[in-house]
């Protein structure tokens, strides 16, 4: 095609960690009697133990941070010799209390009284993680198909402005009214990662830097409609912002208004099940993977790549754009402004790769980076830590999760595939042979 | 391909035809024909009344060259002629199969702003700041051209730097600190350069000796930069604004002579010692790249790693040195934004200027004065918003503020044509 072809960009493979033991596979086979520790090597070798220990990785490094600006520290730190005891228990008081928090205000409750109230922090962890799972879901099927699609920010703006538009300009009665608004909403940001997609296809215009650009162009674009009398501005008002919602297009709480929780969320996990059966058991789906896996073998192979990489696009701005129709119909109704994206597209990016651009595992990745986004406001709210730790304890478990080496070299776990130590050396060749 | 080619009957034409392989490219006179009809479309639809008035001089010049004031819609129909004239000219030639020339884009460039800003500063009380315009373009081009010199550096050694963004930010943050607890710019712009070229080694440790994907690390080097400035910000600097976050400025210094110089005299050459350093970097660059064995060497090694390593260069050390200088590089960047252009840290202050100076890259080919050329033009798309806001512009101010990022994208997708990334750039080198 040109240019892009030669240019990275595919970081599909990167996520997936090394070939999952081979070596070790075969030698269950041969050594029946050795399979609880093979399987325990699985288990820490592969990718789950990597998984855990970066994440064990960075809330220590988060916990550090957390320590290192706490003031009672710092000050207990200026007598430190004189009373050592008082700094140790100056850390341990800083860390735990915020980690305390952090639980609190995304598991379980555990000052409330009742079942209902304690309870309630976990609904707010599942409603960060409804954007999160779509916007992820969308970032994956792109990684799947070697694109980098970073214009999630734009990708949402753009299905707020839809969604939003038809969800307070139409009247219509409740089911219609709120399907129109998620389908128009779902189609004007699967439009704007379209627009990646064919300059992509036709010029070969990298993603990463066009999906930017449209970012901040959909930025000003929502800034101009708002600040705008007579567009998404609402009436009467010189705010830029929308007037709210109609209640005939908003989604229904699941359980009651005590909760958050909102049809979203079951969307979402549709959601989840559609993008899996799309991957995996359809035609489309395995002509996303071919060309993701080698473009050049998938046009030998009669796959036409330009018009893939616009329905690669299309996808996923459209799962992207599931999770700004979910923020503006479900989460906060009462009309949005430019900041409706909430850094949604980026922390996408940060969950794709965790979940390793496989559905499931962007569920849970969403869900545990939603419970910190619910965690960390309780923890800046009670200890008065920013919530921006929040994004430094994400970005550390994707960078120690993308370098599996490192984290197998600082908890000393065995590399994937290899045997328990035994005279014979490389148990690669050993399969070969 | 096929084992079935067809048969060539008369040998001399082919071979006649394939001696003259011409490329045309209908980008040009695409582009330019689109842009001919935006213009015409603005002025057919909203033809504006009265004068635009030029000014040309800053105020304390030498001797002032009198504002110029011109009948707005006269300049701008002479200005559509002449991109009518040159689209013209550019389908014939393309007709002709001969590629359109630069210098004829250039015109075009300005004869298309000459008639679009004596539009937009139609009937307005105010002056049209050209010299502002000009130092403006040129100091909002600073961070961007820092990033696109490290960027283009990074790239030709095979390694994708995302992180310039995470870089510049790191590197204002560190500038900034350390210049309020010295009190001394140069101090702050030591450790700025030191924190850009701590962001790339870490940059370099997950992409050369783990092999990381590296758009991946560099994205990620992004939001961990921000969250790590924006907590130690909150916690640390909001506290302590006066002893943490106070810088001294680096002040202005006029060069004798060059600073009189009308128009370009006052906006290029009374600026601070970054914006100097900048106008020495690019040629130097340009030198180190291609006149250098260490730029030979890291030309080498983003080509074509495995001949690099054959001929006994150490590829991984080559990468590491490349990584880290341009960090560095773009450590200038960074100490622009705390040290130069305001003297207090704020919570992502780059604003996505990484990004638009990694576009930079791509649309310089790869090639450190392009790179830096292409940042100028964004420097300017971006100071054309100020501009046209002074004379009270009929253009939404978002629509001006979405400019250098449609200029972008237009740059990136239409202008470059097939251009090509270093052979190897993105791909980790692993020792056979």
């Amino acid at each position: 095609m040109s240019a892009s072809d030669d240019r990275p960009a595919v970081p599909a493979e990167s996520p997936s960690v090394d070939p999952p033991g081979q070596g070790a596979a075969t030698h269950t086979t041969k050594e029946p009697e050795n399979r609880w520790s093979t399987a325990f090597r699985e288990i820490v070798g592969g990718s789950w133990g990597v998984s855990v220990g970066a994440v064990l990785l960075a809330i220590l490094a988060g916990s550090i941070l957390i320590v290192a600006t706490d003031e009672n520290v710092r000050a207990a730190a200026a007598y430190f010799f004189a009373r050592p005891g008082d700094m140790l228990s100056a850390i341990g008081s800083a860390a735990g209390d915020a980690y305390a928090a952090l639980f609190r205000g995304s598991v379980w409750n555990y000052r409330a009284d009742s079942f209902a109230d304690g309870i309630r922090p976990l609904m707010v962890s599942l409603n960060y993680a409804t954007p999160l799972i779509g916007s992820g879901l969308g970032l994956a099927v792109g990684f799947r198909a070697g694109l980098f699609n970073i214009g999630g920010q734009g990708q949402m703006i753009l299905a707020a402005i839809g969604a939003g538009w038809i969800g307070f300009s139409l009247q219509l009665p409740w089911p219609l009214h709120m399907l129109l608004a998620i389908v128009v909403g779902m189609i004007t940001g699967a439009l704007w990662a379209a627009i990646a997609g064919v300059l992509k296809a036709v010029t070969g215009a990298h993603e990463v830097i066009t999906t930017i650009m449209l970012n901040h162009i959909a930025f000003y674009l929502l800034f101009f409609l708002l600040a705008t009398p007579g567009l998404l501005q609402a009436p009467g008002s010189a705010n830029p912002k929308t007037p709210p919602m109609q209640s005939s297009a908003v989604m229904p709480k699941i359980f009651g208004s005590g909760y958050h929780l909102h049809l979203g969320f079951v969307l979402a996990l549709l959601a989840v099940a559609a993008t899996w059966w799309l991957m995996e058991r359809s035609k489309l789906g395995f002509t996303f993977r071919a060309v993701g896996e080698n473009p050049r073998a998938a046009r030998v192979a009669g796959i036409d790549v330009g018009r893939t990489t616009v329905w690669v696009m299309v996808v996923s701005g459209a799962l992207v754009a599931l999770a700004g129709v979910t923020q503006v119909l479900g989460t906060s109704t009462t009309g949005f402004s430019t900041d409706v994206d909430a850094g949604m597209g980026f922390d996408a990016i940060t969950v794709a790769l965790l979940g390793r651009s496989n559905p499931v595992g962007v569920l849970g990745a969403a869900i545990l980076f939603g419970a910190f986004r619910a965690g960390g406001a309780t923890m800046q709210a009670a200890e008065g830590i920013p919530i921006e730790i929040v994004t430094v304890i994400q970005s550390l478990i994707v960078l120690f999760i993308a370098a599996p080496p490192l984290v197998r070299a600082i908890f000393r776990l065995p590399k994937p595939g290899s045997a328990p130590r035994r005279k014979a050396g490389d148990p690669a060749k050993e399969v070969a042979a | 391909m096929s084992a079935t080619a067809p048969v060539v009957r008369d040998e001399s034409p082919v071979s006649e035809s394939l001696r003259h392989v011409t490329v045309t490219s209908k980008k040009f006179p695409t582009v330019f024909t689109f842009m001919t009809v935006v213009l015409g479309l603005i002025m057919l639809l909203a033809p504006r009344e009265g004068e635009t008035k030029f000014r040309f001089a800053a105020d304390t010049d030498f001797f002032a060259i009198p504002s110029v004031a011109v009948p707005a819609m006269p300049l701008a129909w002479v200005c559509l002629a002449i991109l009518v004239v040159l689209t013209v000219l550019s389908w014939v030639l393309f007709l002709q199969e001969r590629r359109t020339p630069w210098a004829l884009g250039v015109l075009f460039g300005l004869a298309f702003l000459a008639g679009f800003l004596g539009w937009g500063g139609a009937g307005s009380v105010s002056d049209f700041p050209v010299v502002r315009l000009v130092s403006s373009s040129v100091l909002l081009a600073v961070p961007i051209l820092f990033g696109a010199l490290g960027g283009a550096i990074g790239e030709r050694a095979g390694v994708i730097n995302i992180a310039i963004e995470g870089q510049l930010l790191g590197s204002a943050f560190v500038a900034a600190v350390v210049g309020s607890i010295t009190k001394n710019p140069w101090a702050g712009l030591l450790a700025a350069l030191l924190a850009g070229a701590l962001v790339a080694l870490v940059l370099g440790i997950f992409t050369i000796t783990y092999r990381v994907n590296q758009v991946i690390v560099g994205v990620v080097l992004n939001v961990l930069v921000l969250g790590l400035t924006t907590f130690l910000f909150t916690q640390v600097l909001v506290p302590n604004t006066s002893q943490l976050n106070q810088t001294v400025r680096f002040p202005a210094i006029r060069i004798p002579v060059l600073s009189e110089i009308p128009i370009i005299g006052p906006a290029l050459f009374r600026q601070s010692i970054i914006v100097y350093l900048m106008y020495l970097a690019v040629p130097l660059v340009w030198f180190a790249l291609y006149r250098t064995r260490w730029g030979l060497r890291l030309r080498a090694v983003g080509e074509h790693p495995l001949a690099a390593d054959t001929v006994g260069i150490k590829v991984e050390r080559v990468r590491y040195r490349a990584v880290l200088v341009a960090g560095a590089i773009v450590g200038f960047g960074g100490a622009y934004y705390t040290l130069v252009a305001v003297s207090q840290f704020n919570r992502n202050m780059t604003a996505g200027a990484g990004f638009i100076a990694l576009a930079a890259v791509i649309f310089g080919k790869w090639d450190p004065v392009r790179a830096a050329m292409a940042a100028l033009l964004f420097g300017f798309a971006s100071a054309l918003e100020g501009a046209m806001s002074v004379v009270g512009s009929p253009v939404p101010s978002q629509f001006m503020l979405m400019l250098p990022y449609v200029v972008t994208l237009f740059a990136v997708a239409g202008l470059v044509g097939r251009s090509r990334a270093p052979a190897a750039s993105g791909v980790a080198y692993v020792k056979e």
